[in-house]
């Protein structure tokens, strides 16, 4: 996977009833789950109505009532604190005419009735959010029509109420225990024909509704990957060659096997796949502690292969180099840059960088699985169940008909658990132990065998004109992987454009961090038009609103270019500004900075204000933040939960967050090191705005992120004058005087 | 290895292991308290704090060994059925987001508020610095013990009403 890209949005499969019932493994059928048993794909309606309770309403994967009135309705995404598993429900609670109070959730397994079930690219809101409307509409009617059909009056007079059908004229009502029998017997109509109810009638969308598992998360009870047992289960510690890619020559595995409680130990050889199955010594104990204390006395010798030598200044050296040889692959050539420059009224050349980070779930990696020859059962805190699937089935052989994949609440996810390495790990060392195994990574195995989010180098050079508009821009990005996209802004907004795009020879494991990309671009094009502003004499808003012009809808470049609608980012840009207070007088020492980003189909502007003591001590003060992401905020209390922690979660990175390379491999270990954000440096205050249009409805686990760290960035050189121009912040010196 | 019996959530409960191993791996390999997290092992998060003898500590950097026959609470203990002040705010304010670190971030609070019941937000901050949250939850969780102590409040001022 591209670790500049997140999963697309896919379309939703269309699947008729047999399909469905085919395809969807009892998830309607109250089949005890969890053993191996699992349904092929030629298992016929029939069968499953021998096993399935009788008469529960099923009318499709995601929604069960039972005859007992029990409602209900499937997520079929993973949730690692992003909120899907309140928020989709909810969208089909609302046009199933039920109170969310009388509802039960539950996660769905790996199943191909779900289509893609991967939790990434903030794609389950734009993905879901229609077809559970219909689907939540059509199950409504047929409960509808099962009381109509049951009191001899027209569908037409009933309508749905709290989980009850209303005969209007009659004043007869039954509530939907009673219509289950009934309407499970009717046909299922097409959900792409069913008519919606108008918005402004909701009743649960746009309200502030707690997640699904409060309850148990401050109750402490069983609901983590790492919470999960099995009867005869054993804890595996898995120890990998600290350079990335390197392979176990030995290790003193007949020692190890003599360590208090410690059940088996053994190499496995793994594949070449660096975000895959690598090569490691496996330690299987009786509990994770006599694991982890097993692994301490291991000695691994390892064949550290050719990039022992790799460093994160040698990698820095290589960008300096190419980019003073200009040479990379040109993404992007509009007008002439050079005539741009030469005409220019100010030209800047600014050099910006950032370094590679971990995503630092707090919950660390780790899965169980059971796995025989041809079989597997895995537990996994993933965002990717099909990825795991996926793996397990190409590297053990294993058919994909025989792979379970129950999916656990995670503790963060952030891009980290769209990857499967944890995965094919557990169930490698299960099959070859024969017996069910908990796989648990330490911190120090979680911050140095992460996919991290790629460092990179930017080397810029812009101008202004006399009239103070910016003319030119040439920008030369060096990474580790992939490339520079050709409409990444401000291209397109530029008249005279240059992009050259370079990739260092690296083994770095990589992958998508939250906002893949933009999550770094932002803060590297969202500072340099600052710099542009300031060299013009520009006020930072007014020559951004310039910038995004009158054209309205830009197209993308190319098939898959991403079309900008430069109007919708104007109205955040105009709105932010409007509510923060934008061109008030500070202080010297205080500042405001404003940035935006088009991500993952998100519009947001933020303005940061921050304080800077003499001694270069930042604080923020606030941030404001708009966002428009459609239509209909699904559930405020979530939306706002993922404003506030992308805010929080941007300046953590922003601010602290680095990790060296250096012989190959990374320098920090845990937490001592890699420094996250803590409360007291939290920003002071939050403010978040919705500007509602009309668009649909789309997702919030990551746009927000991205403008943070330039925002602040810009503050802080309106409150001190200092530029930052490397991540994290905490490489320049604040003070001022 | 040896036997250890701790008094956990007024239970005495029993677990034959390595005399180093850390009260967080016993409670949740030997005891079935899962709620007590892993985030680092070092000390460096407090995903795994938990009361014992009232104080907040690491459960992650306490040998069982040291305990002895002080009290220790988790999570699970931190009130009869989930209805401390604080897992009430937590729930009426949606907290959490993965709700990882928000057993460790509950159990410092639970602390906090136990020596000091009005606590300012400079008070919270120095109380709660220790605790990572990785989701940036932090406002919310300002803003929970804030809302546990007027709960505290309210409900010893219904008392006394109801008393007079
Ligand atoms: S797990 Fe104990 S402090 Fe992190
Ligand atoms: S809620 Fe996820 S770490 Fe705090």
């Amino acid at each position: 996977m591209n670790p500049y890209e997140a999963p697309s949005l896919t379309e939703f499969p269309t699947l008729d009833r047999r399909d469905f019932l085919r395809l969807t493994s009892f998830v309607g059928g109250g089949l005890v789950l969890g053993s191996f048993l699992k349904i092929s794909g030629t298992a016929h309606a029939a069968e499953i109505a021998k096993t399935a309770p009788s008469g529960d309403f099923t009318p499709n994967a995601y929604v069960r009532l039972g005859l007992d009135g029990s409602i209900t309705l499937i997520c079929p995404r993973p949730d690692s604190g992003q909120g899907v598993k309140t928020s989709l429900p909810m969208i089909l609670a609302e046009d199933l005419e039920v109170s969310w109070q009388s509802v039960t959730v539950q996660m769905a397994d790996l199943n191909a009735v779900y289509g893609s079930q991967t939790a990434g690219g903030s794609t389950s809101t734009p993905t879901f959010y229609l077809l559970l409307r219909q689907l939540g509409t059509t199950a409504r009617v047929m409960l509808i029509d099962a009381a109509a059909q049951t009191w001899g009056v027209p569908a037409a007079e009933c309508f749905a109420e709290a989980a009850s059908v209303h005969h209007k004229a009659s004043k007869k009502s039954l509530p939907y225990r009673d219509l289950v029998a009934k309407a499970a017997t009717l046909p299922v109509p097409d959900a792409k024909q069913a008519v919606l109810k108008d918005p402004k009638d909701f009743k649960l969308l746009g309200q502030r509704i707690g997640g699904v598992d409060n309850q148990k998360i401050v109750t402490g009870q069983n609901l983590f990957g790492l919470d999960f047992k099995l009867p005869g289960l054993v804890y595996a510690v898995f120890e990998k060659c600290p350079v990335f890619g390197g392979k176990v020559v030995s290790a003193n595995l007949d020692r190890i096997k003599t360590l208090p409680g410690v059940k088996d130990a053994f190499i496995i050889d793994g594949t070449k796949d660096l975000r895959g199955l690598m090569p490691g010594v496996a330690i299987l104990a009786d509990s994770t502690w006599a694991a982890f204390s097993a692994r301490r006395q291991l000695k691994v010798t390892w064949d550290e292969g050719a990039f022992a030598n790799d460093s994160w200044d040698g990698f820095t050296k290589q960008a300096q180099d190419l980019a003073a040889k200009g040479t990379g692959n040109v993404v992007r050539k509009d007008g002439d840059v050079d005539a741009a420059f030469a005409s220019a009224a100010k030209v800047v050349e600014s050099a910006y960088s950032y370094p590679f980070i971990s995503h630092a779930n707090l919950e660390p990696q780790n899965c169980t699985a059971s796995v025989t020859a041809d079989r597997a059962e895995i537990w996994a805190p993933t965002q990717n169940p099909g990825a795991g699937a996926d793996i397990v089935a190409k590297v053990l052989n294993i058919p994909k008909e025989n792979i379970t994949v129950h999916i656990l609440r995670a503790g963060g996810g952030f891009g980290r658990r769209l990857s499967a390495d944890f995965v094919i790990e557990a169930a490698a060392i299960a099959q070859k132990a024969g017996v069910p195994v908990k796989l648990v990574w330490s911190r120090e195995d979680d911050l140095r065998h992460d996919h991290f989010r790629p460092g990179g180098f930017h080397f810029l050079k812009g101008s202004v004109d006399a009239a103070g508009k910016i003319s030119g821009f040439r920008n030369h990005s060096v990474f580790f992987a992939g490339g520079l996209g050709a409409d990444e802004f401000p291209s397109r907004f530029i008249p005279n454009h240059l992009g050259l795009s370079s990739v260092l020879p690296n083994n770095v494991p990589m992958g998508p961090w939250r906002a893949p990309g933009s999550c770094v671009f932002s803060f590297v094009y969202q500072s340099f038009i600052d710099e542009l502003a300031h060299a013009a004499g520009r006020d930072p808003v007014e020559i951004r609103l310039e910038l995004l012009g009158d054209k309205g809808m830009v197209p993308g470049t190319g098939e898959r270019g991403t079309p900008y609608n430069a109007a919708r980012m104007k109205a955040v840009v105009k709105l932010v500004a409007e509510k923060a207070g934008w061109g008030k007088k500070l202080p010297r020492g205080q500042g405001m900075g404003i940035a935006f980003h088009f991500s993952h189909r998100g519009y947001i502007a933020q303005v940061a204000e921050v304080t800077v003591s003499k001694s270069g001590d930042l604080k923020v003060d606030r941030v404001v933040c708009v966002s428009d992401v459609g239509s209909q905020i699904v559930n405020l209390s979530g939306a706002e939960n993922q404003v506030e922690g992308s805010i929080v979660d941007g300046l953590s990175a922003a601010w602290r967050q680095e990790l060296n390379i250096e012989r190959g491999r990374i320098v920090e270990s845990n937490l001592a090191e890699y420094q996250l954000i803590r409360m007291p440096d939290a920003p002071k205050k939050i403010e978040c705005h919705f500007l509602k249009s009309d668009n649909p409805p789309t997702g919030l686990g990551e746009p927000v992120l991205p403008p943070l760290a330039p925002a602040v960035a810009n503050a802080i050189f309106a409150a001190t004058g200092k530029r930052i121009r490397q991540l994290p912040f905490a490489k320049t010196d604040l003070s001022w005087s | 290895m040896a036997k250890f019996t701790l008094q956990v959530n007024g239970q005495a409960r029993t677990a034959d292991v390595a005399p180093e191993t850390p009260l967080l791996w016993v409670l949740r390999d030997n005891l079935d308290l899962v709620g007590t997290k892993f985030g680092c092992g070092v000390g460096q998060c407090r995903a795994c704090t938990v009361h014992i003898g009232g104080q907040p500590v690491q459960a992650c950097m306490t040998p069982v060994s040291s305990i002895g026959r002080k009290a220790v609470t988790t999570i699970e203990g931190l009130s009869a059925n989930g209805t401390h002040p604080l897992q009430k705010a937590w729930c009426e304010l949606d907290v959490a987001q993965c709700g990882y670190c928000q057993a460790g971030q509950l159990m410092t609070a639970a602390a906090l508020l136990a020596e000091n019941a009005k606590p300012s937000d400079e008070d919270i901050d120095n109380a709660m610095a220790g605790n990572i949250c990785r989701c940036g939850t932090y406002l919310r969780i300002r803003a929970g013990i804030h809302r546990a102590a007027e709960l505290t409040a309210t409900g010893i001022a219904t008392k006394k009403e109801t008393a007079q």
